[in-house]
């Protein structure tokens, strides 16, 4: 299951990780939608980049610089939180959004939990793979967690005070 | 000071509600403790060694009367009757449950406060000058763009994660009291030869396991453009900053490996996207904000008071009291007084419920109901009539806030230490006691002059030994209390780090080295010269040679095992969740 724009829906996409003893440029990209890391794209380029339907994970350390190909082409691009306290993955989801016009499903996956999805949300993550022991219905909840935000973002490219405006409340 | 509007009231209401089922989460058991961990240190929720801390924001060090009062309620209500004022010019509390957080979250809303990034490895609260907007050596006020950048920075969605903590501190004077190169991000406010205001900026600096003074990244950037460009600067640090290991992850390191060129070229590189965007600041933004930092309704009245001069002549009390205790003001007839929070025999920056009404009582009575905490954790009542002062000094007296020693050897910066928390090898508190003690000599101490003695438990330096001119450190030696020395440091205009002196003491052969340490400088010092102008005119030799050329006796009193600062009262009932019991 996946959190996408705001509901839960099932996940049409399989995430190629790969194994101990597997390497990039050997591993079998299964047929059908599947979301493949950054290595197995380079090393097998020629023959995967007639494909449709294939998706493209970055890991916290990678950066959208290091993506050989114009973003557009893919639907899919994940952010793999290793950990969630590694914030890289929200300034890579920036720069996707809005350095580099990525427009397609921003994902995030892995370590992904509930009392960071607000935060998420707002860099431009618009799907969620949650942690798969934690209850994804619970996990909903926290992109409510604030209704307003003082500063810009993905979400809201403007600022507060230039949506709003504000004054001193009696 | 800043005024809420609905935004901000909402903007906190929400936080309350997301910390209060983070907490009940917490409880349930739904969520673990690497999980929440994270989440209440943004909260400014430590676990400490007796129970929960808590350290509530004063942002930019600006308190009012209410929010005075209301720390005094939660003393009372939560904690065991005190609070302890912090380096970042802040409010912790020592004696919590975590059951009740929320609820002292909920209790500051209703006066416009909070806790927020007050821990955590994200944008901290933003210190300033204690004095802004009163000093006379002020170019412009910082607090309008210190309450900007506070916004800017509560609750950014790309930061909260960053590889450790990011502090900001901004000054507007031409003497740095805000020490802004130790600082990730140091702000000065300043006028371009056009007369534009614009900001010099200030990066990389910091104290922990390695300390570095900040280095200029820019000389002018236009005041429109202060948030995208440290948002360029952060967005920089978060994707390069070392996250492979916790003492090398500040800014400090990454600007020092790639160094302060290719770190420049990097952060213009990033503002290229940002620049003139929506997140410039506009005019009617800064308006709407200045104004809530317009100077009060002073009055018209002559520079000096007579009946001040009068007991001037008279009482040696009153007169160590205004010498050390009271700061010129820009406007005629009114001075800046400092509560001291540094007694003999209580712990540095500490004060009773009963204290924080009575401050929040004179702050009404004679400062516009307004009080500011400083970085060296003591109070300031900014706007105070010289004609007031006589008054004000008795009753500062009555409420154990009197003591003449601002600036002065006794005027302790201290961290919580070995007392308190875990992080800590070695007491600093107590320690700072035994040295109150062994120089309670207000004669003796005026004599000296001017000493910052900053004591930190550990390394990470939240008493800022290496700026202290006399800087102690606790270390941990095979599981046993050592301190290292250091002299020299400076916290500001301009600052310098410490160097150690020699080998390490014991607890109990401390006070007797700060007194060698002074004992040479009396020798060598020239007229007028404080302590850190004869340290930097001789170096270290003269110090060193005499510290260590007869063994440094132990102060036996020192040795008793009863010796302690504080009665840690009865043990904490419901330790809830501290993995210490």
């Amino acid at each position: 299951m996946l959190i996408k724009d705001k509901s839960i829906v099932e996940d049409e996409w399989t995430v190629l990780r790969l194994k101990e003893g597997e390497a990039a440029d050997s591993v079998t990209v299964p047929a059908g939608r599947v979301i493949v890391p950054l290595p197995v794209w380079n090393c097998q380029h020629e023959s995967l980049q007639g494909r449709s339907g294939l998706g493209l994970w970055l890991a916290s350390f990678e950066r959208a610089e290091d993506i050989p190909d114009d973003v557009s082409r893919f639907p899919v691009i994940a952010v793999d939180f290793h950990k969630y306290t590694d914030g890289r993955g929200y300034t890579l989801a920036y720069r996707l959004r809005n350095q580099f016009g990525f427009r397609g499903e921003l994902r995030a996956m892995g370590d992904v939990l509930r009392d960071q999805l607000f935060y998420l949300q707002r860099v431009g993550f618009d799907a969620f793979a949650v942690r798969e022991d934690k209850d994804i219905h619970d996990a909903l909840n926290g992109l409510n967690d604030f209704s307003i935000s003082y500063q810009a973002s993905t979400d809201n490219p403007q600022p507060l005070y230039r949506r709003v405006e504000r004054g001193v409340a009696r | 000071m800043y005024r809420y509007d609905r935004f901000d009231h909402q903007i906190v209401a929400e936080r309350v509600a997301q910390f209060r089922d983070q907490v009940r989460r917490r409880l349930s058991g739904e969520l673990k403790e690497d999980e929440f961990r994270v989440l209440r240190l943004q909260n400014g929720v430590y676990m400490q060694i007796h129970a929960y801390m808590m350290r509530l924001a004063a942002p930019y060090g600006m308190v009012s009367a209410a929010q005075m009062r209301m720390f005094g309620h939660i003393a009372r209500k939560y904690d065991r009757g005190y609070g302890h004022f912090t380096t970042r010019q802040n409010i912790q509390f020592n004696w919590l449950k975590l059951q009740d957080t929320p609820d002292i979250l909920a209790d500051l809303a209703t006066v416009e406060a909070h806790a927020t990034q007050t821990s955590g490895n994200c944008i901290r609260n933003i210190t300033t000058d204690e004095f802004a907007g009163v000093a006379q050596d002020e170019l412009i006020d910082p607090r309008p763009y210190a309450e900007l950048l506070r916004q800017w920075s509560t609750f950014h969605p790309e930061f909260a994660y960053l590889p450790r903590k990011f502090k900001f501190s901004i000054t507007g004077a031409t003497q740095d009291r805000a020490a802004i190169e130790i600082n990730d991000i140091g702000l000065q406010v300043v006028k371009n030869a056009q007369g534009e205001v614009g900001f010099r900026v200030l990066v990389g600096g910091g104290l922990g396991r390695t300390p570095v003074i900040g280095t200029e990244i820019s000389a002018f950037v236009p005041w429109q453009h202060i948030i995208t460009y440290a948002e360029s600067i952060v967005r920089v640090y978060n994707e390069f900053g070392r996250r492979d290991n916790l003492y090398k992850a500040r800014i400090k390191i990454l600007v020092k490996a790639i160094g302060i060129e290719e770190f420049r070229r990097q952060v213009e590189e990033e503002w290229k996207f940002s620049k003139d965007g929506p997140s410039t600041l506009t005019q009617t933004e800064l308006d709407r904000v200045a104004a809530c930092f317009t100077a009060p309704d002073y009055e018209r009245l002559p520079q000096t008071d007579a009946a001040v001069a009068t007991l001037l002549q008279s009482n040696k009390g009153f007169t160590n009291w205004l010498k050390r205790n009271v700061k010129p003001h820009k406007v005629p007839g009114y001075a800046a007084v400092e509560l001291s929070l540094k007694r003999t025999g209580v712990a540095p920056g500490d004060a009773t419920a009963e204290q924080m009404d009575a401050a929040a009582a004179l702050a009404d009575k004679y400062s516009f109901g307004e009080l500011r905490i400083t970085h060296m954790q003591n109070l300031v009542l900014a706007d105070v009539k010289q004609s007031d002062l006589i008054a004000l000094w008795e009753e500062a007296k009555a409420h154990g806030f009197a003591t003449p020693n601002i600036g002065l050897l006794t005027d302790i910066i201290c961290c919580p230490g070995g007392d308190f928390c875990t992080l800590a090898n070695a007491r600093s508190i107590t320690l700072a006691k035994a040295v109150d003690e062994r120089f309670d000599d207000i004669d003796y101490l005026q004599d000296i002059g001017e000493v910052d003695l900053n004591i930190s438990g550990c390394v990470n330096a939240c008493a800022h030994h290496h700026v202290g001119h006399i800087g102690i450190l606790g270390v941990d030696k095979s599981g046993e209390e050592w301190y290292q020395v250091s002299i020299g440091g400076n916290k500001g205009s301009p600052a310098s780090v410490g160097k150690i002196i020699g080998r390490s003491f014991s607890f109990a052969q401390i006070p007797e080295v700060v007194a060698r340490l002074l004992q040479v400088y009396v020798r060598e010092r020239h007229a007028g010269e404080r302590f850190i102008d004869t340290v930097r005119r001789t170096g270290l030799d003269p110090f060193v040679e005499y510290v260590y050329a007869t063994p440094v006796p132990e102060d036996e009193k020192l040795l008793l095992p009863d010796y302690e600062l504080i009665k840690l009262g009865t043990p904490y009932d419901t330790p809830y969740y501290s993995p210490r019991f």
